[in-house]
């Protein structure tokens, strides 16, 4: 009898941990938000006073939930099931591979569903050195040569990383011309130490491991660990050339439409470009997107930025490129292990 | 009469063997474990606690307990079952079955996260069906149930196997013949004599279950405060720079490891009692 007991006990157990996930959802409104690894603080921000804002407009009270990792796992996480109301990505091409992968997922039009292409919030590719600068670093020229040490996260599965190899072609490619620019990349990966897998981790193996000379970093991880973290043992350097980088923002239709929370979706996408969610952006050295805001943070120094649009074609024809199975990116790690 | 060979070392290689082993110790086990308790007090006992009154780390600490409290009990009841199959009878696939057993132990975890997301995953053999009726399993706290339970189930039949073997059948076909019945024999005759085995694997089971990261991760979706279990909240504190509150929790489990090792001591202090009491009773 006993034993009965004791396997009821256990069968409500572990009925209650399907109730514990499902349950929770029911009495209030609760958005997830699956984002890529630098954007932990400022979405933490940014929640507790979107929250605010609509418990106050509309009387509904939000939680949102947030996931951080590399874009591109995060983007795969959803593909396989993770339930996100709204998708904030490093890059576009993750949002389409969603869309892709699961049709009618998200909607083929999305980046036409918010302004300036669905990025509230821009950033770019710059260096962090160490203090003083030892290795000399001014300009992408100085990473390539020998004896220069570059932490850079994997691009096969960092939003991140593609556009630090991005900016890098773009770069040998306006100085050296088309042919060379394959040439420049390799060198440069060929002085790379340590390939992590996000963003965060080629920060944690630059900064609290102390390895290497240089990070390729987002312009926002840089000041971050600059202004704040670093303990003033870090530099910025900016180099003459980089990329435009434009994080994706959009609500996952497949899953708003289910639980019912477009509204809420659309509304915390959109309250991402009010003038109070643009000062919380330029305060985490992210750019705002509202040039009006923007002038409020001279931090940001002015350089040439390429696009993905008009320098490579488009994500795609980028991703097809440099990044698929075989592409330029793998090309180059082949012939750099045959050394 | 023959006398008896002694292998007698000169102190000094004693003495070097005793060195080189307590400083191999100290540097991998000891060292990193002071580490971990001095990194979390560095700011003081204030800022320690100030880390549990975090939801986010209270969520996690409530996940891991309700993830404990499901897997521990459901695995000792199929470990014990099993262990009692395989050990008191004979059967075609036995040998198979031994085998299945031990496969979370040499199936990498990560491995075994993938294995459900196979199985649940949007793309999934169940994956359609589940979409159909809402029914979340990965990214969701069943999924981390699951893949915990996966990767802890061998401990409690690994550790009763080699003692119920052991114990042979004898004191069982003895109750058999004087009328009892196959419940009445194993709670009276059987459980106490596996009691300290198996509170040994349940031990064992405890820790792992507390402490799984690999194949919890791939399910977890890392949904902060719901699918957070305290390895994957440590990890994600750290990556936050928030190392304060990551070595704060890390000290937690760590205390909760200490715990159970002395545990797991004090258990085979009874059970190495037990085996000698059992020899006994075969001398005699």
């Amino acid at each position: 009898m006993d034993k009965m007991k004791l396997t009821t006990v256990l069968f409500v157990l572990f009925l209650a941990s399907f109730a514990y996930s499902q349950g929770k959802a029911a009495k209030k409104v609760t958005l997830l938000n699956v984002s890529y690894d630098p954007t932990r603080e400022l979405y933490q921000d940014y929640n507790k006073v979107f929250a605010e804002h609509y418990k106050a407009k509309t009387g509904v009270e939000v939680t949102i939930n947030q996931s951080h990792g590399g874009s591109g796992g995060q983007a795969r996480s959803v593909i396989e099931g993770n339930q996100a109301d709204v998708v904030t990505l490093a890059l576009a091409f993750d949002i389409d591979a969603i869309g892709t992968a699961r049709k009618g997922l998200i909607a083929d039009n999305w980046i036409a569903r918010f302004q300036q292409n669905s990025s509230p919030y821009t950033s770019t590719i710059v260096f962090l050195v160490r203090k003083g600068n030892p290795k000399g670093i001014k300009d992408w020229d100085d990473i390539v040569k020998p004896g220069v040490n570059v932490i850079t996260p994997d691009p096969k599965t960092s939003g991140g990383a593609r556009w630090n190899y991005l900016a890098a072609w773009a770069y040998a490619r306006a100085k050296y011309g088309e042919d060379k620019a394959r040439d420049f990349v390799k060198k440069l990966y060929g002085n790379v130490s340590v390939l992590d897998p996000g963003a965060r981790g080629s920060t944690n193996t630059f900064v609290q491991r102390g390895l290497g000379d240089v990070l390729l970093a987002w312009e926002n991880e840089a000041h971050l660990i600059v202004k704040e973290l670093g303990g003033g043992n870090f530099e910025i350097v900016t180099p003459t050339i980089s990329i435009l980088a434009e994080p994706s923002v959009t609500y996952v239709d497949g899953i708003v439409n289910k639980r019912g929370t477009k509204d809420v979706a659309i509304a915390y996408l959109e309250y991402l470009y009010s003038e109070a969610a643009q000062r919380i952006i330029g305060k985490h050295y992210y750019r705002p997107s509202n040039p009006e805001i923007a002038k409020e943070f001279p931090i940001f120094a002015n350089l040439k930025l390429v696009t993905v649009d008009k320098d490579f074609g488009g994500w795609a024809a980028a991703h097809k490129l440099h990044f698929a199975d075989n592409g330029q990116f793998d090309q180059i790690m082949r012939d750099l292990k045959k050394k | 009469m023959v006398k008896k060979r002694v292998v007698h070392e000169p102190l000094w290689v004693k003495t070097l063997l005793f060195l080189i082993s307590g400083a191999f110790l100290f540097v991998f086990i000891v060292l990193p474990l002071v580490t971990i308790f001095r990194e979390a007090f560095k700011s003081g006992i204030a800022v320690y606690m100030e880390t549990f009154s975090d939801p986010g780390v209270m969520s996690a600490i409530k996940l891991s307990l309700l993830t404990v409290l499901i897997c521990v009990p459901i695995n000792t009841f199929f470990g014990v079952f099993i262990a009692w199959l395989l050990t008191k009878y004979r059967f075609p696939g036995r040998k198979v079955l031994i085998t299945i057993i031990d496969l979370p132990f040499s199936i990498s975890p990560v491995i075994a996260g993938l294995l459900f997301i196979f199985l649940f995953g949007s793309f999934g053999w169940f994956g359609a069906w589940l979409m159909e009726y809402d029914i979340r399993i990965v990214f969701a706290v069943p999924g981390i149930v699951l893949a915990t339970l996966f990767v802890s189930f061998p401990f409690v039949a690994r550790e009763l196997m080699p003692l119920m073997r052991e114990l042979g059948k004898d004191d069982e076909e003895a109750a058999l013949t004087l009328g009892a019945s196959g419940f009445q024999i194993f709670w009276k005759v059987t459980l106490p004599n596996i009691k300290w085995g198996l509170l040994y694997g349940i031990i064992l089971t405890n820790a792992r279950a507390l402490g799984e990261f690999g194949a919890v991760s791939v399910v977890s979706g890392f949904v902060r405060g719901v699918t957070t279990t305290m390895p994957l909240y440590i990890d994600i504190l750290y990556g936050e720079y928030m190392f304060r509150a990551a070595f704060a929790l890390a000290s937690l489990m760590t205390f909760l490891a200490l715990v159970t090792i002395i545990a797991k001591a004090v258990l085979e202090y009874y059970i190495a009692a037990q085996r000698k009491s059992m020899e006994v009773k075969i001398q005699s």
